[in-house]
């Protein structure tokens, strides 16, 4: 079953991907989230937690594949916008307000506008070249994060962050944080779900696959990927505001290059292109980074390695591929 | 009024002047072919005239204006689209996705950043397909197709992009005679508001369908008129075909 279950598309709509009838999606799409909705309901509290980990680094990997997946950036800077948003949500809540969507915005906001402030330089490069202009811009941002003591708390990291507030009331209880984070969750993967399937996610596949043939075709592909990088810096912030939302306290870790690196390994594990895969692999990382590392005596990244490398050699599609069988590569 | 016209056009590659003061004029509605033996430059010149590269010297005009400083994509957006020599197109796509990402860009206004039905683009890229004998084979991954229906997706997806100068560089390259035929039937049938300039091996295509061929050799043009012209020039004879007289090969 290979071309077989892939039905012809009339008149080929620029913009479909995965072939899989579209009812059966909804469907599955639909009952996850009347689980994950549910699940504060019959969870113990540090599950719920590690839950809502997941969702903010689930968020954090689909931006990141956006442009890894989908456009082919494969970027080790993307903690930057990030950890970028994480602050200014945290400062915004501290000095400003906590009511519900401004650290949002203001998160959102401040990643896009860290991502175009960058983004111009990294997008005339490619491949092996963007990944180290990327991991140099994600060092020098945490240095920034480190230095500058006044407004991100240097070292220490900003703390005593305020409890988001929601109609006047914080959200002091973990379960109404959950979902919180969750509600934001969806709207932020639906967000980066539409672009990806758009003509212009389209355009983005196309400078994927062939980026000379993009240009000869009328594409100017130096704007396309400036364009997806600052929405990617956007929804990444928008991961961040969550991430201070949740842990109230951020950290020059949070923008550093193991939390770049742990998102990129969530990609691929899941499964470079399909959005729901790069969740089930921030997943992954979530719960053996927090839920079994402890146990293994700090031994959490090594665990990570050894699965990397079995997805590398055994899925070279990730898990998404699991499942997607997708054309045979003739 | 030229549809294309290059002067003092030259690329070098360190001592190599690949391309070396080419003056080329394309009429409009032309069928003109670009000849010469390996190494004469004429895929350089291509790559000069669509702007993959960029000339030393000399400068390009497209119907009267000046496209010498312009990127590869304006020179698109103006009219100049072109096939690969080696078939380059999207590994994860469909022929008809393909066709459609070019049609998208040269049909409707602005690429849309949200999901929507584009059925004049989905229209125009099967009529594309169709046109090219490719009907019925848009579901089909690029993967998936023959080597000759990947030549005539190129065509298609260089279509797409509304072009008024075409630039198809071996388009019979690699293709059965059957498939070669049905590609000069496809030329044939463009319209004359298309000028298209082609580089082509095969002789016999090239006689059967130019108007205009231009010989080069060795980055410079060496002859240059009507397909009766050059065939019955002695210089090309020589470049091209070797010396007529086997005693030449040791003593000129």
């Amino acid at each position: 079953m290979t071309a077989v279950d892939a039905p012809a598309v009339p008149g080929g709509t620029a913009a479909v991907s995965p072939r899989v009838p579209r009812g059966r999606d909804g469907l599955v799409a639909a009952a996850v989230l009347v689980v994950l909705a549910a699940a504060p309901l019959f969870l113990a509290p540090f599950a719920t937690t590690t839950l809502a980990r997941i969702l903010v680094f689930a968020l954090f990997a689909v931006s990141l594949d956006l442009l890894v997946g989908v456009t082919g950036l494969p970027s080790l800077g993307h903690a930057a916008y990030f950890g970028s948003g994480a602050y200014a949500a945290g400062w915004v809540s501290i000095n400003v307000t906590a009511e519900a969507p401004v650290p949002l915005l203001v998160g959102a906001a401040v990643g896009a506008v860290a991502a175009a402030l960058t983004g111009w330089i990294t997008v005339r490069t490619g491949g092996v070249f963007f990944l180290m202009l990327t991991l140099a811009i994600g060092e020098t941002v945490q240095q920034v994060a480190n230095t500058w003591e006044s407004v991100t708390g240097g070292a220490n990291g900003l703390t005593g962050v305020p409890a988001v507030r929601a109609g006047g009331a914080p959200l002091a209880n973990a379960g109404f944080v959950y979902w919180y984070v969750l509600a934001v969750f969806v709207l932020g993967f639906v967000l980066v779900w539409l672009v990806a399937r758009s003509p212009f996610g389209a355009a983005l596949r196309g400078i994927r696959d062939n980026e000379p043939r993009m240009r000869a075709i009328g594409y100017p592909t130096a704007l396309y990927k400036y364009g997806v990088f600052v929405i990617a810096g956007g929804v990444a912030g928008v991961a961040g505001s969550l991430l201070v939302a949740q842990q109230r306290l951020v950290t020059p870790a949070d923008l550093g290059f193991l939390t770049a690196s742990l998102a990129l390994l969530a990609v691929i594990i899941g499964g470079a292109g399909s959005l729901w895969g790069a969740c089930l692999g921030a997943a992954l990382v979530i719960l053996i980074r927090d839920a079994l590392g402890p146990g293994l005596g700090g031994h959490g990244t090594l665990l990570l390695g050894i699965v990397f490398v079995l997805v590398v050699y055994l899925l070279p599609r990730g898990a998404a591929g699991l499942r997607l069988r997708r054309r045979s590569p003739s | 009024m030229t549809a294309l016209r290059c002067s003092g056009l030259s690329r070098s590659f360190g001592a190599l002047a690949a391309v070396d003061g080419v003056d080329l004029a394309v009429a409009p509605g032309a069928r003109h072919a670009l000849i010469g033996p390996n190494g004469a430059g004429k895929s350089t010149l291509f790559r000069l005239v669509s702007g993959t590269m960029r000339a030393d010297a000399g400068r390009v005009e497209l119907a009267g204006r000046d496209v010498t400083g312009l990127s590869e994509v304006k020179r698109c957006r103006l009219g100049m689209s072109q096939t690969m020599q080696h078939a380059s197109l999207f590994a994860s796509m469909t022929a008809a996705e393909t066709v459609a990402l070019a049609a998208a860009r040269h049909e409707n206004g602005p690429i849309s950043l949200l999901p929507r039905r584009q059925p004049r683009v989905a229209a125009r890229a099967e009529e594309l397909l169709s046109d090219v004998g490719l009907a019925g084979r848009g579901g089909v991954a690029v993967p998936a197709l023959s080597h000759g229906e990947r030549k005539q997706l190129e065509v298609a997806l260089a279509l797409a992009c509304r072009p008024s100068l075409l630039l198809l560089d071996e388009p019979a390259a690699g293709m059965s005679p059957a498939e070669s035929a049905r590609l000069v039937e496809l030329l044939r049938g463009l319209p004359p508001e298309i000028t298209v300039l082609f580089v082509e091996h095969d002789l016999d295509l090239v006689f059967s369908l130019a108007d205009a061929v231009t010989v080069l050799h060795l980055g410079r043009v060496l002859c240059s008129g009507t397909p009766d012209e050059v065939r019955a020039s002695e210089a090309v004879r020589a470049a091209y075909l070797g010396t007529g007289r086997r005693e030449e090969l040791f003593l000129s």
